[in-house]
């Protein structure tokens, strides 16, 4: 320390940020290999070859550039908490580039493929790809459609979100050998829920087995809505919405190249979602146990009964309120019908759990639904999936903890000797992981509270108008990476009408959310940076 | 591979850690703080749970793990760990132990407890130290190929004769090769050109009258040693002096508990027992142990080892060696003026690696903390070394790999650049930690 109390510069700094930026680097370049795809589309369909080409040498060239900062990274548990945040901020600028690309073209290289899209503001290009790989799916779009964008691009939308669900770290540590020792640390930062859950010795090896488990269900859904488009049962789900959907679903993403959602589509596709979107909400180590012949441990799981509980109640609450009409009838797409017991009790279930699980698909503008149907979903944005899915939120896994501490807390006024664990299936929660929840959870509550006040201060002073309720449920849509919220922010709306400073407190606030907050608020202390 | 290693100690995590790289490695442990650090710190599954307990073992996978390591620091808990995995499955057990009279009762039937393999963590520390004291400025001592190749990390003082001579000039013995030098914390892979300096360790690999011979060249003054004081009659200090004995030694050993001395000089007829405490310092001057060639501290804890050796090096001794019990301050005794910090459990470590190390790897030695490794392989016919000139094969591997020595039948070969290595031979080689994974699946 020096006596006049000033630190030098490299002194002062404790955390080796070239380390971080190295590694950020190699994620970057391997951004490259998904943006083949859009790159095979536009091929296919013609359109925004060149966009996704451009777009691949940028990352491949910042990714390098930005590796060679540091040929040998040693990474620590500081180094970590950077890298993760500082990815994810990464991959979402360099994706928001196809979009800008798009709209403004390059002078000399390739001309503009859709001139008059709202992606040609930037702010609105990053919220749409910070949207995009948070799984939240809140757009920015104008109007949604294949006479507007190109193949490639709505097909890069629905990628993005493919990447973010399970997690872009998670599949880093996966292909990436020198992310093994550390790997631990970054995936127990970037994946959702409380604590890590090794499934296997290696790391890498977790994080292999979570991607094919993914895949897998990925490639099962696709399959699914194909086939019900060749039995005929769904004439508009062919070959690109199939995929389309099947990459937003696990992610609990929520995009959808049509401008309806998933109203669009037939009954039956609806019905093959939900069970899809069920199982991108629940913990995936769960599957891996049952595929090792260990069926009885999804059954026992505390938090897949309470997942599945609480679903279940809430859809029988809300299927009853539009039964009994509490939903305004919308002509022929997307209406509830009174008293028609199918058609009330697919809208329910499906978007309860759309929402729960924070995917943010709809097939009913829930936007103009009963106040009582309203804030049945917005209490539902508080919930979320489970640890460890795709999900966000607060996760059920907390809201389980959090009942329990409160039942204690009852317990012990009247027999304050009392010592009481609190248990989940059997197993004793740590003390500090309850203090952790708790904190994390109120921590949530507060930003919540503090994003509603400062979004609805920021909206009157460029008049537009927007109510409480709407103000609420557009920071509980994005910290939570559920997606739609209510009045125009509806699932067939858009977020277009905020201001730039608004959108970008929620561009944020999707990427804290994503990482569950700690990660990068742990950035922005000061005892962080210094010993 | 899986790898159970049950109790995540410092001979666990030690385990653990040389292990992951290239293994699956399960590590049970009964501490919760202990489960946590670990899972975050290695690239291995940590469980918290009782390694006597059939269950815990069935939950890190007992049935399909093919090594079951049983590191705790108490002798019973570890055999009845090997105990109850023979139960749950079929793995090759290993368990650590303290108590000799354990080892004798498993050396008398290989099947005894259920253990595949024993490690006695107090003989092989006793071991060390007499491999040490025999020779001059050794850190660290290992035998290879059923003792006909010897591996010795040695010290080159400032002002030996040895330094700033070229290796091709310091090479003078035929059964020798120098196979590394670790400079400033750095591993050297030599030439005949490079420099030896003063301050630098030097390994070397050759037969073991070799080895003594280069020793005493380094420091000539140094002769083999003939007073050497051991500080401390437990269980290392016994086993070193009955060791010393052996090799024809007369140590004097000091003991304070007066029963336990009784005992000791029962036992040990060429060695003087003192009965006294060993920081009494007019007892020292009294009994000349300034005078010592060496003096080696086997108390019971670091604390009373420090004091011990720093008390004699004071005195005049020539050499001081102190048992460490915790790894990590085995540098910091020898930065503070120890000469050589023998660590048990670092030696247990070693010792139990060893028997994890690929197919063919018989024998490991781990040089300098980790920087380097040193291995015995049987050469089969998928090595890279079947039937070729050393110089061939060299060509094919990375840098960073020595060959040390050639055993065949049991004859030491001087390994040149045109050795042809046939089948079935023992070759000792010398890897750097950085390319130790791609050497040995060639190898």
């Amino acid at each position: 320390m020096s006596l006049l109390g000033v630190t030098n510069g490299a002194g002062g700094v404790r955390v080796d940020w070239r380390t971080s930026l190295s590694l950020i680097g190699t994620v970057l370049k391997y951004l490259a290999v998904p943006l083949l795809l859009p790159l095979i589309v536009g091929l296919i369909y013609g359109g925004d070859v060149l966009v996704f080409l451009c777009t691949g040498i940028l990352t491949l060239v910042v990714g390098t550039a930005l590796e060679r900062l540091d040929p040998d990274p040693d990474l620590g548990a500081r180094e970590g908490f950077l890298l993760v945040a500082g990815a994810w901020l990464g991959v979402a600028l360099i994706s928001a580039v196809p979009y800008l690309l798009a709209a403004h073209g390059l002078p000399g290289l390739l001309a503009a493929s859709s001139p008059a899209s709202t992606l040609a503001n930037p702010v609105n290009a990053l919220f749409e790809s910070m949207s995009g790989f948070t799984t939240t799916g809140a757009t920015l779009l104008g109007e949604i459609s294949l006479d507007r964008h190109s193949h490639a691009i709505l097909i890069w939308r629905q990628l993005t979100q493919w990447l973010g669900g399970m997690g872009i770290i998670v599949l880093a540590i996966a292909i990436l050998p020198e992310l093994s020792v550390g790997g631990a640390q970054l995936m127990d930062a970037e994946a959702p829920g409380v604590g890590l859950e090794k499934l296997t010795p290696r790391i890498a090896e977790t994080a292999r087995v979570l991607w094919i488990a993914y895949f897998g269900f990925t490639a099962l859904e696709i399959a699914l809505l194909y086939g019900l488009h060749l039995v005929g049962m769904a004439p508009n789900m062919g070959a690109y919405n199939a995929v389309a959907h099947g990459l937003t679903t696990l992610p609990t993403g929520g995009f959808s190249p049509e401008a309806d959602s998933i109203a669009a589509f037939s009954a039956a596709v609806q019905w093959v979602v939900i069970p899809f979107m069920v199982v991108a909400g629940t913990n995936f180590a769960l599957f891996y146990a049952v595929s090792r012949g260990k069926v009885r441990k999804l059954a026992g799981d505390a938090e897949f009964r309470a997942y599945a509980g609480i679903m279940g109640v809430l859809a029988a609450v809300l299927s009853g309120v539009l039964f009994v009409g509490g939903a305004p009838p919308l002509g022929d797409l997307g209406g509830v019908v009174q008293g028609d017991i199918e058609n009330t009790l697919r809208q329910s279930v499906f978007q309860v759990v759309s929402i729960v699980t924070t995917t943010g698909y709809a097939t009913s503008d829930f936007a103009e639904w009963s106040e009582a149907g309203k804030f049945l979903l917005l209490f539902a944005m508080f919930i979320g999936g489970s640890g460890g899915s795709t999900g966000g939120a607060v996760k059920i896994v907390r809201w389980v903890v959090i009942v329990k501490a409160i039942r204690r807390e009852l317990f012990t006024t009247t027999h304050p000797e009392a010592v009481r664990p609190i248990r989940l299936a059997g197993e004793v929660v740590d003390e500090d992981a309850v203090r952790g929840v708790l904190g994390f959870t109120l921590f949530y509550f507060l930003l919540f509270g503090v994003g509603t006040v400062l979004i609805s201060l920021d909206v009157s002073r460029v008049g537009y108008d927007i109510n409480t309720l709407e103000a609420m449920s557009a920071i509980a849509a994005t910290l939570g990476n559920v997606g739609p919220g209510f009045g125009s922010l509806g699932p067939f709306g858009s977020y277009l009408d905020f201001p730039n400073s608004s959108k970008l407190l929620m561009v944020f606030l999707m990427w804290i959310g994503r990482l569950e907050i700690l990660p990068v608020l742990v950035l922005l202390t000061s005892g962080y940076w210094r010993s | 591979m899986r790898v159970i290693i049950v109790g995540a100690g410092e001979v666990g995590s030690t385990i653990a850690e040389s292990l992951s790289g290239t293994h699956d490695v399960v590590v049970v442990d009964i501490d919760a703080d202990r489960v946590e650090t670990l899972t975050y710190e290695l690239d291995v599954l940590a469980i918290q749970g009782d390694g006597g307990d059939i269950n815990t073992l069935r939950e890190a996978g007992i049935e399909d793990a093919d090594m079951f390591i049983a590191s705790t620091d108490d002798d019973e808990t570890n055999i009845v760990a090997c105990g109850t995995a023979a139960v749950g499955g079929n793995p090759f057990s290993i368990a650590r132990v303290k108590r000799p009279q354990y080892l004798h009762t498993w050396e008398a039937d290989n099947r005894a407890f259920g253990v595949d393999f024993m490690v006695c963590t107090d003989l092989l520390a006793a071991e060390n130290i007499v491999g040490v004291i025999g020779l001059p400025t050794a850190r660290d001592v290992d035998s290879f190929a059923e003792g006909a190749v010897q591996l010795a990390e040695l010290e080159i003082p400032e002002g030996s004769p040895v330094a700033g001579q070229t290796v091709r000039e310091a090479d003078r013995f035929d059964s020798l090769t120098f196979v590394g030098i670790i400079r400033d914390g750095e591993v050297v892979v030599p030439d005949g050109d490079t420099v030896i300096e003063g301050g630098d360790e030097v390994v070397v690999v050759g037969n073991p009258e070799s080895a003594r011979a280069f020793s005493s060249a380094i420091a000539p003054q140094e002769n083999r040693p003939s007073d050497i004081v051991i500080v401390g009659g437990g269980e290392i200090g016994y086993q070193t002096a009955r060791l010393l004995e052996e090799r024809g030694f007369s140590p004097r050993l000091i003991e304070h508990d007066g029963d336990r001395a009784r005992w000791l000089a029962e036992k040990l007829p060429d060695t003087t027992v003192l009965e006294s405490d060993a920081t009494d310092q007019s007892f020292l001057e009294r009994e000349n142990v300034g005078s010592a060639d060496a003096v080696i501290a086997a108390l019971e804890n670091d604390q009373q080892n420090l004091l011990a050796t720093l008390l004699a090096k004071r005195l005049g001794a020539r050499r001081a060696v102190a048992v460490v019990d915790t790894i990590a301050f085995a540098e910091l005794f020898e930065a503070v003026g120890v000469d050589v910090g023998v660590s048990p459990r670092e030696a247990t470590a070693e010792e139990i690696t060893r028997f994890t190390r690929g197919r063919h790897a018989e024998n490991v030695s781990i040089v300098d903390g980790d920087r380097a490794e040193v291995l015995e392989v049987e050469i089969d016919a998928e090595s890279v070394f079947a039937g070729r000139t050393i110089r061939e094969a060299a060509a094919d591997l990375p840098e960073g790999v020595v060959v040390g020595a050639i055993t065949r039948n049991g004859e030491f070969i001087v390994p040149r650049g045109d050795t042809v290595v046939e089948m079935s031979d023992h070759v000792v080689v010398f890897v750097e930690t950085a390319v130790l994974d791609q050497v040995t699946e060639r190898i």
